[in-house]
């Protein structure tokens, strides 16, 4: 039978694909999971793999030419088999349903459910595809799978929910659960989750369940179990949306600048390189793996700004912004502050890399909690960067370099370095700010404690 | 327990209230020399005399009116119309007097009547005796309605309408007349405005009144071979209805299936699906989905009226796509 090659969904909001370069021939044999061709989609080049066995019979997409979503691509099929009336089709509008393939689906960071790291796309396939537990005998097998993950606002950022098809009860159970819907596979007519879909995620583990509340100093309490906890709004937080959202643009954002010495953080990268190349960090690492720990210390600024609600995460994944020849990008470090610095540096390094080749897949720069952006190596001193939504905040890093202080009522030469952070007001609360950079400051004055 | 019809449970919760209370008589077309048109008041007239028990002309508007006038000078009449379907020319008497006058007269009058006939099709009347009016009479504030779907409640509903000091609808069923079930000798009361849990189940609602309570019950014994358990909720009165029932049912089952014997548009059903969109709407796994009769004047010609009726098959289909199994 023959197979149709479709443009697919390759990125959580790609609409439309431009097909770079076929890597096969018409006549050609390809086997499944062969790429068949390169296709630039709105965030990187990204590889349109084969579906099936056979021969490559037709291309039906020039190269260089752009394509919806949906478009038939290619036949796939035998030598002898009759493929007329499927290129004929061909002429006609995208295929619906062809749009999207489960396996591409984007794997946002609740989907990663308990696993430490981010699940590949096919690593999902397996239980995407299989049926949920079914509450009654009978019951018909599930539909085809959802619509590629819906267009998210900006790379980090998590669909809303409203986009996936639910049972009120679904979505009530999936809330109460802790349980993102993007998540989980519908089994009702047209994709639909319901209560049945949600109950079968939880027993596959992917419920992050509430934990008992903690007591705390001071700031909102925020369960520490699970990948994230939502927290419906108080009244004062929604006053305070709507007063300063009203105030300044839809984040109402402050900012907060200190200044940090980096004297120990110097000394410290010293020491490391004289130990070897290999263990040679750089200043910008030492500060992504103390931001990481310091959003770990402080979940209130780990999070997420969902609507009508805050959702505070549990596990730090920190963007980092990147400049490439086609604009900004935000790779992810997922789990961050768990990391060790050597682990950072290298995934830094590798995902910069891969960034300014166009070659992010989906899942490396979606799901960001926080993010930072490092403008030092341009010689700027202090910025303010803008905050991508639905984060709280963002943490803008000036140049590091030498500056007359005074310490202890003498002038000296110290190595420094201005961090400003944005913060959604929303979300974060002056004071709320000011701790956040107080731990950080503490943690980069005193490098060692990121190793303890 | 004694087995009894529905008719002879109706005749002896009026009995029983003609007993009781001497304010209390029966008026109607052929309730006392004929013994009535379907029965219910056998021997009422040898029992209670001709000033209790009131054979009328074929006049339905003029002795609505007269019992209004009798309820509003401290007698408590039982109406009888021998089927609702003529009762639409007594409507201005039970509408416009009896739901009115206690607000009208600011509390000076209270109506304690009891308008009471069977409602809906039989089989082959045609278009014009074969018709649900439940939803026109629900729709009128100062009217209670009620719907009994087996012998026990029709007699504990009747004797709390007698007794109740505001007009009320007992809608009956032709079809119901001949059904039998256990009715306690000792005496009950049935409450107005309280529905029964006729059956109980955790995968899907199925809520109803009067005839089709049947309908429901041969449904969930049908689907429960099958492993799909159904709570049946007899709403039994209309109006005023127990909205705490349905969202109890619905909040477990969280599937719904509303049947009834009338038309959609309009119709109780309709009521009781915005009940359920308020109170449940997230507990709703389902669209809630209705049964009732279509949208036609009931055909006269035997496959057709079949056809519009809504019966067990199409009540099982609608569980079965409530629950997604179809």
């Amino acid at each position: 039978m023959a197979t149709k090659v479709f443009m697919e969904a390759l990125s959580p909001t790609m609409e439309e694909g431009r097909l770079v370069k076929w890597l096969k021939n018409e006549g050609d044999a390809v086997k499944s999971g062969e790429t068949l061709a390169e296709v630039e989609t709105d965030k990187a080049i990204m590889e349109l793999v084969a579906r099936g066995d056979g021969i490559l019979r037709k291309r039906l997409i020039n190269e260089g030419d752009t394509a919806p979503v949906g478009t038939l691509a290619g036949v796939i099929a035998t030598a002898d088999e009759n493929i007329d009336a499927l290129v004929a089709g061909a002429a006609g509008a995208p295929a619906a349903g062809a749009s999207a393939p489960a396996q591409v689906v984007a794997t946002t960071q609740e989907s990663a459910g308990a696993s430490s790291v981010p699940r590949r796309p096919e690593e999902s396939q397996g239980e995407a595809s299989t049926p949920p537990q079914q509450k009654v005998a009978d019951v018909p097998p599930a539909p085809p799978s959802r619509a590629a993950a819906p267009a998210a606002p900006a790379a980090g950022a998590p669909a809303a929910q409203g986009d996936v098809r639910s049972s009120p009860l679904a979505r009530r159970l999936a809330s109460e659960r802790g349980l993102d819907l993007h998540s989980v596979q519908g089994s009702g007519p047209n994709g639909r989750i319901i209560k049945r879909d949600i109950e079968a995620a939880a027993a596959a583990g992917a419920a992050a369940p509430r934990a008992a509340v903690s007591a705390a100093p001071s700031g909102p309490v925020i369960p520490r179990e699970g990948d994230f906890h939502d927290e419906p709004l108080s009244q004062i937080r929604k006053t305070i949306a709507r007063r300063l959202g009203e105030s300044i643009g839809p984040i109402p954002t402050f900012y907060l600048t200190a200044e940090y010495d980096l004297t120990r953080v110097m000394e410290m990268r010293k020491a490391m390189a004289e130990l070897g190349d290999q263990f040679k960090v750089s200043v910008n690492d030492v500060l992504l793996k103390a931001t990481a720990v310091a959003l770990s210390q402080h979940p209130e600024v780990n999070a997420h700004w969902l609507g009508d609600r805050i959702r505070y995460h549990n596990r730090v994944h920190l963007g980092m912004a990147v400049a490439t020849d086609d604009g900004l990008i935000v790779p992810v470090i997922w789990d961050a502050d768990r990391k060790r610095m050597s682990d950072i540096s290298r995934e830094a390094k590798e995902l910069a890399k891969r960034a300014r080749e166009r070659k992010l897949r989906p899942e490396e720069f979606t799901g960001s909690t926080f993010s930072v952006s490092n403008l030092g190596m341009f010689g700027i001193d202090q910025f303010t960067a803008i905050i991508n939504p639905p984060e709280a905040g963002i943490l803008a890093i000036g140049t590091s370099e030498e500056k007359l202080v005074v310490v202890n009522g003498e002038p000296v030469v110290r190595n420094r370095v201005r961090v400003t952070m944005s913060c959604d007001h929303r979300i974060i609360d002056g004071a709320v700010g000011a701790k956040f950079l107080q731990t950080l400051r503490r943690l980069i004055e005193n490098p060692l404690m990121l190793v303890y | 327990m004694p087995v009894i019809t529905y008719r002879d449970a109706l005749g002896a919760a009026i009995r029983e209230e003609m007993q009781r209370d001497d304010r209390v008589f029966l008026m109607g077309e052929e309730v006392a020399v004929y013994q009535g048109a379907y029965k219910v008041s056998k021997g009422f007239l040898q029992e209670f005399g001709e000033m209790r028990v009131v054979d009328t002309p074929i006049t339905e508007l003029g002795f609505a009116g007269v019992g209004v006038g009798a309820a509003m000078v401290g007698l408590r009449p039982v109406i009888e119309f021998m089927t609702w379907n003529f009762a639409l020319l007594a409507l201005d008497q039970v509408v416009n007097a009896a739901a009115k006058m206690l607000y009208m007269s600011g509390g000076q009058f209270k109506i304690p009547i009891v308008f009471r006939g069977p409602n809906g099709a039989a089989l082959q009347l045609s278009a014009q005796h074969s018709q649900a009016w439940e939803s026109w009479l629900a729709h009128i504030p100062g009217l209670k309605v009620i719907a009994p779907g087996t012998p026990y409640d029709a007699k504990g509903l009747l004797k709390s309408a007698i007794r109740d000091d505001n007009p009320v609808c007992v809608l009956e069923g032709e079809m119901l007349y001949n059904t039998k079930g256990e009715v306690p000798d000792e005496e009950y009361l049935i409450p107005l405005g309280k529905a029964d849990l006729k059956r109980q189940g955790e995968h899907c609602s199925i809520i109803t009144h009067g005839k089709m309570v049947l309908v429901a019950m041969q449904a969930a014994d049908q689907l429960a071979k099958e492993g799909i358990n159904i709570d049946v909720v007899d709403l039994r009165t209309i109006r005023p209805m127990d909205v705490e029932a349905i969202g109890e049912s619905v909040k477990k089952t969280n599937r719904a299936v509303v049947l009834e014997e009338g038309w959609e548009i309009c119709g109780v059903g309709a009521q009781v699906v915005d009940f359920i969109q308020r109170d449940c709407f997230d507990y709703l796994d389902a669209p809630v989905i209705r049964v009732h009769q279509a949208d036609t004047p009931m055909p006269y010609a035997k496959g057709l009226e079949k056809a519009a009726k809504p019966d067990l098959p199409k009540a099982i289909a609608a569980v079965r796509k409530v629950m997604y199994l179809d």
